[in-house]
């Protein structure tokens, strides 16, 4: 009873420095967040960068306006092309991205061939690399397949580069299910089509939805390939287009502010509403799927 | 019987036909661009229209000449150590106290977390702001402010605006004995910390530190609680326990983390382009700027392509042993 007593409240101070201490990251990680949001909903007259941390006198959004829609008068473009650009790109080569994958992870995980464990290997490599080191040849062979500066070429790129780890998701996925699932299906006569139709695909939702999410997001934040294969701005993606704004002299600050959480709100909120499976595609990227 | 057997035959050419595309595309877009560009680099090509006369190692010989360029290998040593350090001991950590039965434990996971769901981009351009230090004229900005508003405004510097390196002073008597012992060559400042560095450090941990955190609170959770209670019998206190037990448990993960922070930070670039730039005298400069730079600002694709080669020769030490080990122990399970 009385090492209790004379524990207890050492204890209760333990639990005081754990919590004061976790508040101390959440505000450091929020930092940038409050900055963000408080500059965007500043009207123009509240901007300055003396009253940075203040907060604002009411709801504008008048940042946001500018930054969405641009001024032609003053030369500035807005975001609200660049992003849908985004969407049109990273939609389609999301799907496109994940059926391959899908496709590649059956195979081998289930069809295992003769030399299959050197070859995935061999194509995990592809996610690991520099893009440096593939830009050069990458730019004239888009060219020469008339795909340069168009988002056709950039989803081509995007749906390229993404095998690997497509392919290591779903593979680690199909992994899981038996293999008797499989074998009892051949024995019954069906094939490698019929099996992936009936057994495996209507069990692929989660995979789908983490190699989809995965994909979404690193195409999304994607700026390497964006600012090599788009050079005209109407058909840049919104990283791009907002490390343009951000480099320009005439864009405010507060404007640049507003553009920057305009170019995160999507994966933000895929975060939000899915954070269990982007975790999941987050640790699939060291392998250990 | 046979019918059986002409069917497993056909499905295995399926099977094949299925994987041909993206085999085909990596090989060509992975392997064969990577032995384009490995070819460019020994070549003389530095404008627009291809030269494929080869001058051998000229093109490398070159590149440990430049200026530019000893400064880059020097900031992505500095980034890349204190980086891992930032990530591997913030992970830890916050994992740490998120394994201590706290009240909210999904929403601080969650705000620890988020900054991995957004773009180098938009943390470069937020970032920016946050450590810019202000002009004479607008008085100081971002955190400097927030530091002279808490009384705290002797921590006010320059950022990534500060051109300082530390570094071993030639002159000095530490650079003297160096130069008698025949190692002069450490006391350069392309031997030393760019401080500008620092401010890129912050936003790239604050970004990818939740990484970590969720990699090292996986781990603590896959530690049988049976193995503390073992510990706590023994008569160890908490602080042994994560000494001797907990840290040698975790080892594999910070293996993993070292190793898939450390290629990103090699790779480097969207972070800098966004928030820095090179910074004065390539104080912030990287090899992945570098070689954007010089390959489609300035032509050079020999001179980038050989950039190209030593990024993806320095990320491929790191990875494919791992990629080895990895895929290999999966086989054997």
């Amino acid at each position: 009873m009385t090492t209790q007593t004379s524990h207890r409240p050492s204890i209760r101070w333990n639990r005081v420095l754990i919590y004061a201490l976790l508040i101390i990251a959440a505000a450091f990680y929020l930092l940038p967040v409050y900055v963000l949001v408080v500059t965007g909903m500043k009207s123009f007259q509240e901007v300055s960068l003396a009253r940075m941390w203040d907060l604002p006198s009411g709801l504008h959004f008048d940042s946001f306006a500018k930054a969405w829609f641009g001024k032609s008068s003053e030369g500035i473009r807005g975001l609200s092309e660049n992003f849908m650009n985004s969407v049109y790109l990273a939609v389609p080569a999301t799907l496109l991205s994940a059926a391959l994958g899908s496709m590649n992870g059956y195979v081998l995980a289930k069809w295992k061939f003769k030399g299959s464990n050197v070859l995935f290997p061999l194509m995990l490599f592809g996610m690991f690399i520099p893009y440096q080191s593939i830009l050069i040849p990458l730019v004239q062979v888009l060219q020469k397949m008339h795909l340069y500066g168009s988002l056709w070429g950039l989803i081509f790129v995007h749906v390229v580069y993404g095998i690997p780890i497509t392919t290591l998701i779903f593979r680690n996925y199909y992994a899981e299910i038996p293999n008797e699932l499989v074998e009892a299906a051949k024995i019954d006569g069906a094939g490698i089509l019929g099996i992936y139709r009936h057994i495996l695909f209507p069990i692929s939702m989660p995979g789908f939805v983490v190699v989809m999410i995965w994909q979404f997001t690193s195409i999304w934040n994607d700026f390497l390939f964006g600012v090599i294969v788009t050079s005209r701005p109407a058909v840049q993606p919104i990283t791009v287009a907002l490390n343009n704004m951000a480099g320009s002299y005439i864009v405010e600050w507060n404007v640049q502010m507003a553009g920057a959480l305009l170019a995160a709100i999507p994966t933000l909120l895929i975060y939000i509403l899915l954070g269990r499976y982007f975790m999941r595609g987050l640790l699939a990227g060291s392998l250990k799927g | 019987m046979e019918c059986n057997m002409r069917r497993i035959t056909w499905d295995r050419v399926i099977s094949i036909l299925l994987i041909t595309p993206s085999v085909i595309a990596i090989a060509v877009f992975v392997y064969g661009f990577i032995g384009f560009t490995g070819f460019s680099s020994f070549t003389k090509w530095d404008s627009l229209s291809p030269d494929f006369t080869l001058v051998g190692w000229r093109n490398y010989q070159k590149l440990f000449q430049i200026d530019r360029f000893l400064c880059d290998l020097r900031n992505t040593v500095t980034f890349t150590v204190l980086f891992l350090i930032g990530c591997v001991v913030i992970g830890f950590l916050l994992a740490v106290l998120l394994d201590q039965r706290i009240k909210g434990e999904g929403i601080f996971r969650g705000i620890f977390l988020f900054p991995m769901a957004i773009s180098f981009i938009v943390t470069g351009v937020a970032w920016r702001w946050l450590l810019g230090p202000g002009t004479i004229q607008t008085g100081s900005s971002g955190v400097n402010l927030l530091f002279q508003k808490v009384g705290l405004g002797f921590l006010r510097w320059g950022w990534f605006t500060d051109p300082t390196i530390w570094h071993i002073k030639p002159e000095s008597g530490l650079g003297m004995f160096l130069q008698q012992i025949g190692l002069g060559g450490l006391a350069s400042p392309y031997v030393g910390i760019s401080l500008a560095m620092i401010s890129v450090v912050i936003a790239a941990t604050w970004q990818m530190s939740g990484y970590t955190m969720a990699m090292y609170l996986a781990g603590l959770r896959g530690i049988p609680e049976e193995l503390r209670e073992a510990a706590r019998v023994d008569g160890a206190n908490e602080f042994q326990i994560y000494r001797h037990i907990i840290l040698p448990l975790l080892q594999p993960i910070t293996l993993s983390a070292v190793i898939v922070l450390g290629h990103i930070s090699l790779k480097i670039f969207d972070l800098v382009v966004s928030m820095t730039g090179p910074g004065p005298a390539f104080a912030t400069d990287v090899p992945a700027f570098y070689m954007w730079d010089t390959t489609f600002r300035g032509n050079n694709f020999a001179e980038g392509a050989a950039i190209a080669t030593i990024l993806l020769v320095m990320v491929a030490v790191l990875i494919v042993p791992y990629l080895i080990y990895t895929t290999r122990t999966e086989a054997e399970l």
